[in-house]
């Protein structure tokens, strides 16, 4: 495919970019943006000689692909945005350290949180850790820039830092594909020298002053580099009126604002690549082109603050400039960007006219909205072992009748904070903080507190950050009840393997790490259970929940409905008897729509009766055990 | 390679539908097929936790030179290509404008809201009504019911295709599709999902 122009994701120039540099390991913890990066990569081992593996979470793969690189092979860690927080704490020491083969971290930043629960901003790590930072602005760049970060890398001995977004990461566009190197080299860790020889010696973070002091000299020689990047550009004329200067996918909204506001001849555009540290020359050769500045960029306003602060140390030279952003509120504080706002933030600093469409048509347009736009929440989906989960530890939270709640986890079981799982989680935050609350709120009953705790954890979850939450609970004697939610894979991202399953991101054969044994081994007391069965689920839930001598755990175990596995083939025909439905008459109040509401039901307007939707049902037949008339029958396939 | 002509440069395309009904892989044939063409296309999607029983939607920006934004602005679609007709409603009502054309399959897939009772979904004649008023053409068809027919519910997206090819406003043609249908899906898929491309495209030629 070398030479062709392709449309490629994001996210696959990066895995392009990543092969043509020659990497040879990769590792990663999915998470949306990133995880297609290392998918991918995982896909091309065989061919290019690869090993390329899912690990147990962030922190782990960045040091699994660090070990390669002290061994003189190249190697990339993706992660999302949260991640580089799970990583940073090696991160910092392994800046300090510096390493050999070109090392490059991909992070996948998620403005507008449009598949997160926090719209982290990762690009302060660079500054922070004092490493070089890079973010491509489109798929060729994310290609072409990933296979530099590798280079440059190794001309400065340390991590180099490259950021895409959403917008990027999951978007297409045109990428021309170069050669891919075949594989070479010996892995070979050199650890004879001084602790001060860093080709040689051991590798460590001190003595520190002396490290520290390289890893400046090292950040130094990158800004030299940044000087003359094909990777920043000025386009615009000579002296515009305004200049913006903008990174990453942002880039492409200011094209698209400026040729719909037709001010590409008023308006000059410095595009950044590199945009930690700023190249100070360069800066100031485009802000000495005019007075106003706009700075458009997403999440944190860190360009804006880093340009301003280069701009005083050079206002002797350049003078005072009048600057536009998210710290003037020109460009909205938060949510994720697109060419509508930008246009707007131009159109007022420029004092332009702009017209969307007729305004005629936006009559129209705003008398069909009240229908048009009626929300569409997420669901979990038809046949989700998550929705049975959750009807059960509903039930029995409502029968032990102590206002017991559940503190909730990442997965797509964060959607039970919403209508489809009965709103039943009533903390959401950081990757494994449900059991690690749930662990504070059962030390509680000393104050007074006397409702019952239970957290819920998916199985990729439970590997990732809930094992240590867990082995407080149990050692601290937190009354605390673990309800692990085992669909048998990373559900959410894409079905990655972790720990517990039998096939490594390679498909090869791997030990499975036992759930249930990890947690017997920690004395607590497990029970496992099929959520589809609702009668025991609720009772195994129940007599959890009364006992409040210790930590318990309960696995549910059923498989995901999209699984490779189980996607496409129902467990059972489901239909409803019209004769045995009592519909508006019955007293269960349509308990099968109204209140289970999994989308494969509908209500029918005509007969007043229930109906199930044969596109949709995915013949789980768990909603046969919610109609009190035993009106839904669930047959056995033949 | 000669590039295809445009109408329109970039021309903007919405894939809408909800989660699960395939426009991914829609909107990722019909790119490769047009960058074969010659032409730079640039897709915008969303998935992850917004594709669980949510709206989805692909933005496609076809066009001869590089790539725009992967979020089409404001009032500027030329073409709706809705899996779902509510779906299509609500892209018309952010992105359309009066020289706006839909491609509609006709079947609901209710919001869980509307399943419980909560809201109300709008009839077939009051978003045939909405949808009238909001495009200067369209086509609605019965693509979920003619994908059934043929096996199953997911070739309604190729259908939809076929239908899109039909309206000669993206250089689509049957051969180029057959083509990328092979590289993608492989020799044994190929004469099912081109029964179903036909089947669009006869709806649209009427």
């Amino acid at each position: 495919m070398d030479g062709q122009r392709l449309t490629m994701m994001g996210n696959q120039a990066i895995t392009q970019g990543a092969l043509e540099a020659g990497v040879r390991v990769a590792a990663g913890y999915p998470g949306t943006p990133s995880s297609e990066i290392i998918q991918n990569l995982a896909g091309a081992a065989d061919e290019h000689g690869l090993y390329v593996e899912w690990s147990i979470n962030e922190k782990v793969s960045l040091e699994v692909a660090a070990a390669a690189s002290f061994a003189g092979l190249r190697s990339l860690c993706a992660m999302k945005q949260n991640g580089v927080n799970v990583a940073s704490d090696f991160l910092l020491h392994l800046a300090g350290s510096g390493i050999r083969a070109g090392m490059v971290l991909v992070h996948c930043d998620d403005p507008g949180a449009l598949s997160s629960v926090n719209e982290g901003e990762s690009r302060h790590f660079a500054r922070m850790l004092e490493l070089p930072q890079l973010e491509p602005s489109d798929f060729q760049e994310a290609k072409d820039m990933t296979k530099w970060a590798f280079e440059l890398s190794e001309e400065i001995g340390n991590v180099v830092m490259l950021r895409s977004v959403t917008r990027l990461s999951h978007a297409s566009g045109g990428v021309v594909p170069g050669p891919i190197p075949q594989a070479q080299g010996k892995a070979h860790f050199d650890h004879h020298g001084t602790l001060l020889d860093k080709g040689h010696g051991p590798v460590s973070s001190s003595p520190v002053a002396y490290k520290h002091r390289l890893q400046q000299e090292k950040l130094a020689r990158a800004v030299e580099l940044f000087e003359d990047s094909p990777f920043n550009s000025y386009t615009g004329p000579e002296a515009p009126e305004l200049l913006v200067i903008t990174s990453s996918i942002c880039n492409l909204y200011v094209k698209e604002a400026l040729v719909l506001l037709d001010a590409t001849d008023r308006v000059g555009v410095l595009k950044l690549g590199t945009t930690w540290p700023l190249p100070p020359k360069l800066l100031q050769r485009n802000l000495e082109r005019c007075g106003q500045v706009l700075v458009v960029e997403e999440v944190i306003p860190f360009l804006e603050e880093n340009v301003k602060i280069a701009a005083a140390e050079m206002a002797g030279e350049i003078g005072a400039k009048r600057f536009f952003g998210k710290r003037d509120g020109t460009i909205p504080a938060q949510g994720e960007l697109n060419p509508d706002i930008v246009l707007g933030a131009l159109a007022g600093i420029l004092n332009l006219p702009y017209q969307t469409r007729p305004p005629q048509y936006d009559l129209l347009a705003q008398e069909a909205a009240p229908q048009a736009t009626q929300d569409r929440d997420l669901a979990f989906c038809p046949g989700c072992p998550h929705r049975a989960s959750f009807w059960s530890l509903k039930g029995a939270l409502a029968l032990d009748a102590r206002d017991g709640f559940i503190c909730g986890d990442i997965g797509c079981y964060s959607l039970a904070m919403r209508p489809t799982g009965y709103g039943m989680l009533k903390t959401l935050l950081a990757m494994g903080s449900g059991a690690g609350i749930a662990s504070g709120f059962g030390q509680l009953g000393r104050f007074g507190m006397d409702q019952p705790v239970m957290a819920v954890s998916g199985d990729s979850t439970f590997y990732h950050a809930v094992i240590p939450a867990l082995i407080n609970a149990v050692h601290q004697k937190s009354p605390m009840s673990l309800v692990v939610l085992d669909n048998s894979g990373t559900a959410m991202t894409g079905f990655q393997p972790h720990p517990g399953t039998e096939a490594n991101a390679l498909g090869q054969p791997v030990p499975p790490v036992d759930i249930e044994a990890i947690c017997r081994s920690l004395g607590a007391e497990v029970t496992v259970c099929d959520p589809f069965d609702l009668e025991a689920t609720q009772a195994a839930a129940l007599a959890l929940l009364a006992d409040q001598s210790t930590a318990k755990v309960l696995i549910l175990r059923q498989l995901c409905a999209l699984s490779p596995q189980r996607k496409g083939s129902k467990l059972y025909e489901v239909q409803v008897d019209p004769e045995k439905c009592l519909g508006d008459q019955c007293g269960c109040n349509r308990l099968c729509t109204r209140v289970f509401g999994c989308p494969g039901l509908a209500w029918e307007k005509q007969s007043g009766k229930a109906r199930i939707d044969e596109v949709i049902c995915a013949g789980c037949g768990v909603c046969a055990s919610v109609c009190p008339q035993g009106a839904i029958i669930k047959s056995e396939r033949a | 390679m000669a590039t295809a002509k445009l109408i329109h440069d970039p021309y903007n395309l919405i894939i809408t539908g909800v989660g699960g009904q395939g426009n991914v892989l829609a909107s990722r044939m019909l790119g490769n097929v047009l960058t074969s063409q010659g032409l730079w296309v640039t897709i915008g999607e969303t998935f992850g936790a917004s594709q669980r029983g949510g709206s989805v939607m692909s933005h496609l920006r076809v066009s001869t030179d590089g790539s725009w934004s992967p979020q089409i602005p404001e009032g500027k679609a030329h073409m709706v290509l809705a899996l779902e007709p509510l779906e299509a409603l609500r892209v018309l009502v952010k992105y359309g404008n009066p020289g706006a054309k839909a491609i509609v399959n006709d079947r609901p897939i209710l919001p869980v809201a509307a399943i419980a009772g909560k809201t109300n979904y709008p009839s077939a004649d009051e978003l045939e009504g909405m949808l009238a008023k909001l495009t200067a053409q369209r086509w609605s068809i019965p693509a979920t019911e003619r994908a059934m027919a043929l096996g199953a519910s997911i070739f309604a997206n190729i259908i939809m295709i076929g239908a899109l090819s039909a309206t000669d406003d993206l250089p689509v043609s049957r051969q180029g599709f057959e083509a990328e249908l092979l590289r993608a899906l492989g020799p044994s898929k190929v004469a099912t999902n081109l029964e179903a491309f036909d089947l669009g495209a006869a709806m649209v030629q009427g």
